[in-house]
């Protein structure tokens, strides 16, 4: 299929200008970059995290006064599914030792440790086990393994990588614990980029001093995610897996600990209660909220349940204002929309341009400026294209790349790229790529100390739900890690919790019932009803047909 | 798009929608196509994905979807087209509506699964086949590798298992991303995708050599060589930070991983 008619119209405006665009660069002549106070100036206004419109103070729970994004602060001051008079917490369906929350690489990771202390475990997961953003990571994942590395430049990198906000102990757990993370994985049994004689093949990324991205061919999250799940399923003995089945609020106990979590068979409809002496949230990122109206490249069930949940029974949160948006995921084809276009196309000298086929910004600008340059571009100057679809998109000249580095580079250079747009007949050596901002990453999240513990005794949590690691920007590779290396920890560390003897004292819903008389008081009108569990894509028209709902909600209100 | 209204039209005014998020919005003039989902016609966008054309219709995905992004599989589809009789196989994420197709998707299919303990395993492929006996009742009909949605090489997979070739094996199923359209074609009731599991397994662990400076670097956390590098670090002033960030060295680029150290680097 191709671009359509009308596509190939427009981009006969980029082909026009771009003789004159290619012998500047021929030159080494580029789009101006922007100075740092200009960058402060676009930032400030369009990019996501740093505008105030869109953005309020969240007027309940225990980070009250805290500025977040709409979605996020209307996603927290949000009412339970359930009634907790109507829930009879006095038979639980399910009894264990650690119940975790989650099956992504940090939940099965915490599986896994649980089950070595010898405890019972059951995970529970919204989709499949491994439906998960690590099953999507392609890039590699973070650990001082060679000899010219260490975890001294690894705890370095990351925390200038965060603007040196990151929560210290975090950044130390993460850099002593990464290289410990890969020996277990390799003794698992998953496939490692290697040299013959076993030497792991480390690569430097955006901002690394030393090489350290470790890697299993493009699909470094699956493989990892597989070797995972497949032991996870051979301990069936200790470790039970109930899949399609969420988590939707927290038990507490009358002294306060945590005591387990109502889970919801997504199929059946029915609620079941899980009592467990402790409970481990690990339920991935936030992509599915879609903040602002942007793509994303998450996995379908990334609605932040887990922060939810949390907050409801008074955890507070590390950075959730912070968000990574992906300058350049894909705008055409639709079947491809919020995928990632990495950023080495503009690093072989691709252009980014308008509808007009004119530049407007230098290529190669801090991730987050880039993307601010787009959203402008499209939403002030009203200058992009919209797609068939209805989506914005700015070009990215990739024919320049043969064209200044010879025939064929685009191919050898970038042959997932190539293939993925082939797929849908776009030559991508000879068609520009249409790109617009994608939201890519919860960078922060649920507040943890370095044994992943939060306030309330017997609650942990692991993995991207959580906040304070990455600080304010997040490097590639670190997520991966995070999710091993605090994955194991949790499930350690829960289970030295349940080891030293747990006693839970009568089960309780009363956090539900004090955080919806909050709402009342604070004046929060029809809230909405979270976690949300999977996103609706449901067009307008079809859901003004859903008389059903529209009537349940008319009730409700 | 034309401005003129008909004048005995009512007179409405134009809301332009953009879509957010992954809901499709159709754009005026755009074509529709019919598709049978199950047997029933559904019209909807062309160029939209098998996915987000069920999306469009109304459907609201809890089992047939995962990533969205082809990686998963969470989402395999078998489809026909009109005055064909070959069966199509693919994911809904990554698969493009063609007028009309009857599709079903096929999110989980039943395959025998065998436990074991890694630990105790000796890359031998007496173990597969005393595990996965099953692999001999393949009859080599090959379609397995045509259900692959992947363009994994199923048959070769499992052939150079029965020759007893792990590492091959391994190799060649590395793509896998245990969707299980395989399984569902096999003459033989293999669970083709759970035996290269295993193998691959076998080899990251067994076959493929270990990384000894690995080991050793293993060896020099665990003896606490770092603790207090580490520990001075946390409690270090932004500033004095700031200043060793920059100060950092930075690996060459064309340097071979093992080959390039710093000189007189306390810090290693
Ligand atoms: C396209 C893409 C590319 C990436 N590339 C890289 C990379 O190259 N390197 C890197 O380091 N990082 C990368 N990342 C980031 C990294 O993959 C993730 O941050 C990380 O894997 C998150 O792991 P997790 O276990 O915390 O969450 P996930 O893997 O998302 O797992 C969370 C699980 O919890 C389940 N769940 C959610 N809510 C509930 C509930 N209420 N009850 C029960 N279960 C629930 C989900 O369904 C899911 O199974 C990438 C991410 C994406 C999306
Ligand atoms: S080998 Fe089988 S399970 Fe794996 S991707 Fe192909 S069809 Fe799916
Ligand atoms: S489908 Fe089954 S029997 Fe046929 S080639 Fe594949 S593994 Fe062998
Ligand atoms: S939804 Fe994951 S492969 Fe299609």
């Amino acid at each position: 299929m191709g671009y359509t008619p009308e596509m190939k119209e427009l981009i006969k405006r980029v082909e026009a200008t771009r003789p004159a665009r290619m012998e500047k660069a021929r030159r080494g002549e580029n789009f101006p970059a922007l100075s740092l106070e200009e960058r402060a100036v676009v930032l400030e206004k369009f990019h996501p995290d740093y505008q105030k419109e869109g953005r309020r103070p969240i007027r309940t729970g225990p980070d009250k006064g805290l500025v977040l994004p709409e979605e996020i602060a209307s996603m927290l001051e949000s009412r339970s599914m359930l009634r907790p008079e109507n829930v009879d917490l006095s038979n639980p369906d399910f009894e264990t030792d650690v119940l975790i929350v989650g099956g992504g690489g940090a939940g099965t990771s915490a599986a896994l440790l649980a089950a070595d202390a010898g405890v019972r475990v059951i995970m529970t997961t919204k989709l499949r086990h491994g439906d998960a953003n690590t099953m999507m990571a392609e890039g590699g994942i973070q650990a001082a393994v060679q000899e010219s590395d260490s975890p001294y430049y690894h705890y370095m990198d990351t925390i200038g990588g965060g603007h040196f906000t990151n929560q210290s102990d975090l950044v130390a757990a993460l850099a002593h614990d990464a290289p410990l993370s890969i020996a277990w994985l390799e003794s698992l049994g998953m496939m490692f980029n290697k040299f013959p004689d076993g030497r792991l093949i480390s690569r430097h990324f955006g901002g690394s001093s030393r090489k350290r991205m470790n890697s299993a061919g493009d699909m470094t999250g699956a493989e990892i995610m597989r070797v995972l799940r497949d032991e996870a399923r051979n301990r069936g003995d200790q470790i039970t897996i109930l899949e399609f089945c969420p988590a939707v609020e927290l038990i507490l106990d009358e002294d306060g600990k945590c005591a387990g979590a109502i889970l919801y068979n997504m199929e059946t409809r029915e609620f079941f209660i899980a009592k467990a002496k402790a409970t481990i949230i690990a339920t991935g990122g936030n992509g599915r909220l879609h903040i602002k109206g942007f793509a994303c490249t998450n996995h379908y069930g990334a609605t932040m349940d887990g922060v939810v949940m949390c907050y409801r029974a008074g955890v507070g949160s590390t950075c959730l204002f912070s968000t990574q948006y992906h300058p350049t995921g894909v705008a055409y084809p639709e079947q491809n929309v919020g995928l990632l276009i990495t950023e080495k196309v503009r690093g072989l000298g691709a252009h980014v341009l308008n509808i007009d086929g004119e530049q407007f910004c230098f290529p190669l600008e801090p991730r987050d400026v880039e993307s601010a340059e787009l959203i402008k571009e499209a939403l002030e100057v009203g200058k992009a294209v919209i797609t068939p679809t209805g989506r914005y998109g700015l070009w990215l000249d990739s024919p320049m790349i043969d064209l200044l580095h010879g025939e064929g580079t685009v191919r050898r250079e970038l042959p997932a790229k190539f293939i993925q747009f082939e797929r849908h007949g776009i030559d991508i050596s000879k068609e520009p790529m249409l790109v617009y901002p994608t939201l890519h990453y919860q960078n922060g999240g649920i507040a943890i100390n370095a044994d992943c513990e939060t306030t309330i005794p017997g609650l942990y949590s692991a993995g991207e739900c959580t906040g304070g690691l990455h600080g304010e920007n997040r490097l590639m590779g670190n997520s991966l890690q995070d999710v091993i290396t605090f994955g194991r920890r949790s499930g350690a560390a829960a289970a030295r919790y349940v080891n030293g003897g747990v006693e839970l004292k009568k089960l309780t819903l009363d956090h539900v019932v004090k955080y919806e008389k909050e709402l009342v008081e604070a004046g929060v009108e029809n809230p909405m009803v979270a976690p949300i569990l999977l996103p609706d894509y449901s067009t307008d028209e079809v859901a003004s047909r859903r008389l059903l709902e529209i009537q349940g909600k008319l009730e409700a209100e | 798009m034309s401005h003129h209204h008909d004048s005995k039209e009512p007179k409405q005014k134009k809301k332009v929608q953009v879509a957010t998020g992954d809901r499709a919005i159709l754009p005026e003039g755009a074509t529709t196509i019919p598709v049978y989902i199950m047997g029933k016609r559904y019209e909807v966008p062309e160029t939209l994905t098998i996915m987000k054309a069920m999306e469009y219709a109304g459907f609201k995905f809890l089992r047939g979807a995962g990533c969205r992004g082809g990686i998963c599989g969470a989402c395999p589809t078998v489809y026909r087209k009109p005055g064909d009789y070959k069966l199509h196989f693919g994911l809904a994420c990554q698969t493009v509506v063609e007028p009309d197709m009857y599709l079903a998707q096929i999110p989980f299919y039943p395959a025998n699964r065998a436990a074991y303990k890694i630990e105790d395993l000796e890359p031998n492929p007496e173990i597969i086949f005393s595990l996965y006996p099953e692999l001999f009742r393949c009859v080599a009909c090959n379609n397995c590798t045509k259900a692959c949605p992947m363009g994994v090489d199923v048959l070769g997979y499992i052939s150079a298992l029965k020759q007893g070739d792990i590492a091959r094996a391994a190799e060649i199923s590395f793509d896998c991303i245990q969707c299980g359209m395989c399984a569902s074609r096999c003459m033989g009731e293999l669970p083709q995708y759970h035996i290269a599991q295993l193998a691959r397994r076998m080899y990251g662990r067994a076959i493929m050599p270990r990384a000894r400076h690995l080991a050793k670097r293993v060896e020099e956390i665990e003896s606490g060589k770092y603790d207090e590098m580490l520990k001075s670090l946390q409690t270090m002033s932004h500033g004095e930070l700031e200043k060793r960030y920059k100060e950092r060295e930075r690996e060459p680029d064309m340097a071979p991983n093992g080959t390039w150290l710093p000189a007189n680097d306390p810090y290693l």
